[in-house]
């Protein structure tokens, strides 16, 4: 074997180390997890599917009245958004801690919490997005008045990227516990309460009349709160885990 | 970028890759104690000893995925937890996992990868054809046999170049050629001033390298009185 192999170089692939940018690197990851659950799709529908079988059962255990329907049409929607939220939370990071993916996003010269962001962006996006989608055909199920529909959206689209970035901090602290997916709700749903709580009662002051306004901005608050902690948190239970 | 070939482009940046009196626990059991080693540019540095002495876990204290429990990781003097950043920019981790997601292609996986360091898809796929996977670029992940997986994650350090490499059994399930490749890479990457350190089982022939036997270093347990 020959010690000094012949310079097959191509000399337009200079060794510099090329600077990190950072919005490239979180659009790539969120790209990749994108692609990973379009080509997965069984794992995002999970959870939708999850959403409307669950709400659609509340009738049949509690009588077909239109009144009572309408009346607890906010909560159930809330409630069942926020399961199914919780079910699909842990395979945020599962797949990459098993496979190594996520010793390498530990190693990259990007920042870690903005890799999460990106990762929670892409988990928001299969999974919030398509409750939001699905929460009129719930609603109408449910016989909501019609003026309820726009606040009750307003605060699932304020509400859900706060569950997603919320279970990212639970799902990276479980990660390497033994059953895992079950102490994460442990963990999150405490943290999903006021979201729950704001969430129904913006809809139902703008039932009662009274201006939601006071709601969506606590909810909203709690987005912008969610929106730097929780990565940098869950970037620093994912270091943990991967010791 | 001239047109006559010049000489070897060589990294932009090199240095000394040291570790000082490092010390290793992990989950209450301390592993390994004052262990010192040097890399000078272009080195190379074999770890051995039986399984479960270390080595792993040396590898993974030096690229800092494990803080230690004693001792520093310098890079040219300066010690590299005051700038984890730019460690792991000059630095490449091949664990045990290949990281490959089974639903992408092999090109694809690859290209997020380099893609992460600034590396677009030629240097992906330059360095498919270096490990001999260029046909295999639009194969998904699941339908790679182990040693076509590994000889992926080795592509990995060459789609974006980085001067140190940490290998934790790069040879594992590697044909005898793919060896070869994996020992000629080692090699051209050691005369562009990259350094290696590799925990290996398989006698790999890398001229010149330094060994250290991770048993050698046993941990130094904690003084009683230095507890209270």
């Amino acid at each position: 074997m020959s010690p000094a192999p012949e310079p097959r170089r191509d000399p337009s692939a200079p060794l510099q180390a090329v600077e990190p940018r950072l919005l490239d690197g979180f659009l790539r990851v969120a790209a990749r997890d994108l692609r990973l659950a379009l080509r997965q799709q069984g794992d995002a529908l999970l959870a939708v599917l999850f959403f409307v079988l669950t709400a659609m059962l509340f009738p049949f255990g509690l009588g077909a009245e239109p009144n009572l329907l309408a009346r607890i049409a906010p909560g159930v929607v809330w409630v069942t958004a926020l399961l199914a939220v919780l079910l699909s939370l842990e395979r945020l990071f599962l797949a990459d801690y098993e496979d190594g993916s996520l010793e390498l996003l530990l190693l990259s010269p990007l920042p870690l919490p903005l890799l999460v962001l990106a990762k929670v962006l892409a988990h928001w996006l299969t999974t919030g997005l398509p409750l939001l989608a699905a929460t009129p055909v719930i609603a109408l199920m449910y016989g909501l008045p019609a003026e309820g529909y726009a606040v009750l959206l307003g605060a699932m689209a304020l509400g859900t990227p706060t569950l997603s970035l919320l279970g990212a901090v639970g799902a990276a602290l479980t990660l390497g516990a033994r059953r895992g997916g079950v102490l994460i709700p442990l963990l999150v749903l405490p943290l999903y309460i006021p979201v729950l709580i704001f969430g129904v009662s913006a809809v139902d002051a703008d039932l009662a009349g009274l201006s939601a306004r006071p709601q969506l901005l606590l909810l909203g608050a709690g987005l912008l709160a969610a929106l730097p902690l929780a990565p940098w948190a869950a970037a620093g239970a994912l270091r943990q885990a991967a010791e | 970028m001239t047109t006559s070939a010049p000489a070897l482009p060589a990294f932009a940046e090199t240095g000394t890759f040291a570790a000082r009196g490092l010390g290793c626990i992990r989950g209450e059991r301390p592993i390994f104690g004052n262990l010192d080693l040097t890399l000078e540019p272009g080195g190379a540095l074999v770890l051995t000893g039986p399984n479960g002495s270390g080595k792993s876990s040396l590898l993974r204290v030096l690229a800092g995925l494990l803080p230690p429990a004693q001792g520093t990781v310098s890079w040219n003097g300066e010690a590299v937890d005051r700038a984890p950043e730019a460690h792991r920019a000059r630095m490449h981790y091949l664990g045990h996992h290949e990281a490959l997601k089974p639903v992408l292609t092999a090109g694809e996986n690859l290209a997020f990868w380099a893609g992460l360091r600034g590396h677009g898809r030629p240097a992906a796929e330059r360095a498919l054809q270096r490990l001999g996977l260029s046909r295999l670029a639009q194969v998904p992940g699941r339908m790679l046999s182990a040693g076509q997986r590994r000889r992926l994650a080795l592509a990995r350090l060459l789609a974006a170049p980085a001067p140190l490499w940490l290998l934790d059994e790069p040879s594992v399930g590697l044909d005898a050629r793919a060896v070869e490749t994996l020992v000629d890479e080692i090699a051209r990457h050691r005369a562009d001033g990259g350094q290696v350190i590799v925990a290996t089982h398989q006698a790999l022939d890398l001229p010149g390298a330094a060994h250290l036997a991770v048993d050698d270093y046993p941990p130094v347990l904690p003084d009683p009185e230095a507890i209270w």
